[in-house]
């Protein structure tokens, strides 16, 4: 069925310069595979395309059932540079959280 | 000794002075080596503190000293807990003097105070400029302001050896301020990757404050946290293998489960395999994160491999102003109004200041989400929207054209604009470079020496 990221995971974004990393944590583990299938960084790269990111990678972490994003060049050129209100990306975890994904109902053990 | 007790009572400058007195109350009751911790420095901030330092001499500092430590001196001094801080900032042997003459006002001992110093770097911008990673800043910009490297855990160590209470430092790595008090309190050697590994994750854990424990989690009806008004700061319990426990006070609010903690773990980190620290370069990839009882959560696994060569060091340089000017449209046509409003300020700005670079934002429309400075707004049809100006230069009159322009809109604009708000505040820059080993000299003194 078609949900959305934020109804079976959590992300935080934090900063570094002009890169934005987000780490997006699976509630159940259960969603892990579904979840490395389809939020693929090439994926991620078209969600954040506004801003033009020149390379998206994402690492894998299985035993914690989460995933880390790291977009470069995202950020207005960072905290210190950026003339726009969120220069640290802090609020930009929740534009992966809108991400729709499709959760077979055999994983979706939470409903 | 069975474990060591440390409680992260700031995650930046701006945090809660009160978090600190559940954390000692709490750290009271445990049988063992116990420390408090203070995270302050952002980049900029250590950059500011030079600034007012080249003024006062006497200052420099982190301006939240006084805040963050009068209410949990005499707890600390009562318990037996020391105080470990890098809010020294560009001045530690100022901050010293400062927190003898708190603990006085509070009729208390003065505490045995160290001072490590020595993260400051004396490279030249051209020098600096040659070891910037990734970036051409510096090599266009001279004014450095302020240069300083992360430095490491050791001097935090031997500060504690030597018996320190309060241990102020500057600039050192953030995850430090939790392993100093680990090497000191298990003897751990500086070449024991995994056990350094383990202290620069608990470090990490704690360098943020309660974002381990429920802070900056909630997401109401999704993500709820219960008590967040008054959230629990963060303890961790570690064994001398390096395992840790998450806690936090009781009957504070806040939680601390796998979520929080993993979203923690994760915070300002790239590749999992690799998060370069001072004193090793820490490998998250076996980390395990396990709830083992309500609001306890067991971190194991950190993995070490050999320190870097180089140094991570932060450098500031004078950007000029920025400014910022809002004015608000609401009611009917308000998107149009302040569309027209815009147009208005950009088409003057081009004839009297033609090279200022000008971002306008429509907050309650379009001022984050899928934008750099987009501004277009037309499919927008909110009834309340506040426009936000902002420009930077070197030429601080070019700023004020600016803010003068936004503010004449209240007569000269479109109808309705309401709610001017203006401000100017110097803006830094930075840029990161990696400094040989050689440039940077640890060194550590007492406040008692000194006077």
């Amino acid at each position: 069925m078609k949900m959305r990221l934020r109804d079976i995971a959590n992300a935080r974004s934090g900063d570094k310069g002009n890169r934005l990393n987000i780490a997006l944590v699976c509630h159940d583990a259960a969603h892990y595979e579904t979840v490395a299938e389809q939020v693929t960084a090439e994926r991620v790269a078209g969600a954040f395309a506004a801003r033009k990111p020149s390379r998206v990678v994402r690492y894998d972490l299985p035993r914690l059932a989460a995933f880390n994003f790291v977009l470069d060049d995202v950020l207005e050129g960072g905290v210190n540079a950026s003339l726009g209100l969120d220069g640290h990306g802090k609020s930009l975890s929740f534009l992966l959280l809108a991400m729709e994904i499709d959760v077979p109902a055999s994983s979706n053990t939470n409903n | 000794m069975s474990k060591v007790f440390i409680g992260g009572a700031a995650g930046f400058a701006g945090d809660r002075s009160d978090a600190g007195v559940p954390l000692v109350r709490a750290l009271a009751q445990c049988d063992g080596p116990r420390f408090l911790m203070y995270e302050t420095l952002a980049e900029r901030t250590l950059a500011l503190c030079q600034v007012d330092r080249r003024q006062d001499p006497g200052k420099g500092y982190s301006a939240a000293l006084e805040r963050l430590l009068t209410p949990v001196l005499r707890l600390c001094h009562e318990a037996g807990v020391r105080i470990v801080g890098n809010f020294g900032a560009a001045n530690p042997s100022a901050a010293a003097k400062k927190i003898a003459t708190i603990a006085r006002g509070l009729g208390l001992p003065i505490p045995r105070i160290a001072i490590v110093e020595g993260d400051e770097l004396a490279l030249s911008s051209a020098e600096l400029a040659l070891r910037e990673i990734g970036g051409t800043l510096l090599s266009r910009e001279q004014s450095v302001i302020s240069a300083n490297a992360y430095i490491g855990a050791q001097p935090i160590a031997e500060a504690l050896d030597r018996g320190a209470d309060i241990v102020v430092t500057g600039r050192v790595a953030d995850s430090a301020l939790a392993l100093g008090p680990l090497v000191h309190a298990f003897k751990w050697n500086l070449r024991d990757l995994d056990r350094l590994a383990a202290g620069t994750l608990a470090g990490h854990l704690l360098e943020c404050g309660s974002q381990v424990t429920g802070g900056y989690f909630a997401d109401p009806g999704v993500k709820d946290v219960p008590g967040l008004a008054e959230v629990g700061y963060p303890i961790a319990e570690i064994e001398e293998v390096g395992d840790l426990v998450v806690t936090k006070p009781a009957d504070t609010g806040g939680r601390v489960d796998r979520l929080t903690v993993i979203e923690q773990l994760l915070y300002e980190i790239h590749d999992p395999a690799s998060y370069f620290a001072p004193d090793v370069v820490l490998d998250l990839n076996n980390v395990e994160v396990r709830e083992v009882d309500v609001d306890r959560v067991r971190v194991t696994g950190a993995r070490g491999k050999a320190a870097p060569e180089t140094l991570k060091a932060t450098v500031c340089i004078d950007a000029g102003m920025l400014g910022e000017a809002e004015i608000s449209y609401a009611g009917i046509n308000a998107m149009k109004r302040a569309a027209l409003a815009a147009d208005i300020v950009r088409e003057r700005l081009s004839r009297r200041a033609p090279k200022l670079e000008l971002r306008i934002d429509a907050i309650g429309a379009l001022s984050i989400l899928g934008t750099t400075g987009n501004t277009d707004w037309s499919s927008w049809e909110t009834e309340d929207v506040r426009l936000r100006f902002s420009a930077q230069s070197h030429d601080s009159d070019l700023v004020e054209l600016m803010l003068n322009e936004v503010e004449a809109l209240y007569c000269a604009g479109p109808a309705g604009g309401a709610g001017v708000r203006r401000r100017k505040l110097p803006r830094l820059a930075s840029a990161s470079c990696l400094v040989e080993r050689h440039h940077v000299k640890p060194r550590v003194s007492f406040l008692e020496d000194a006077s």
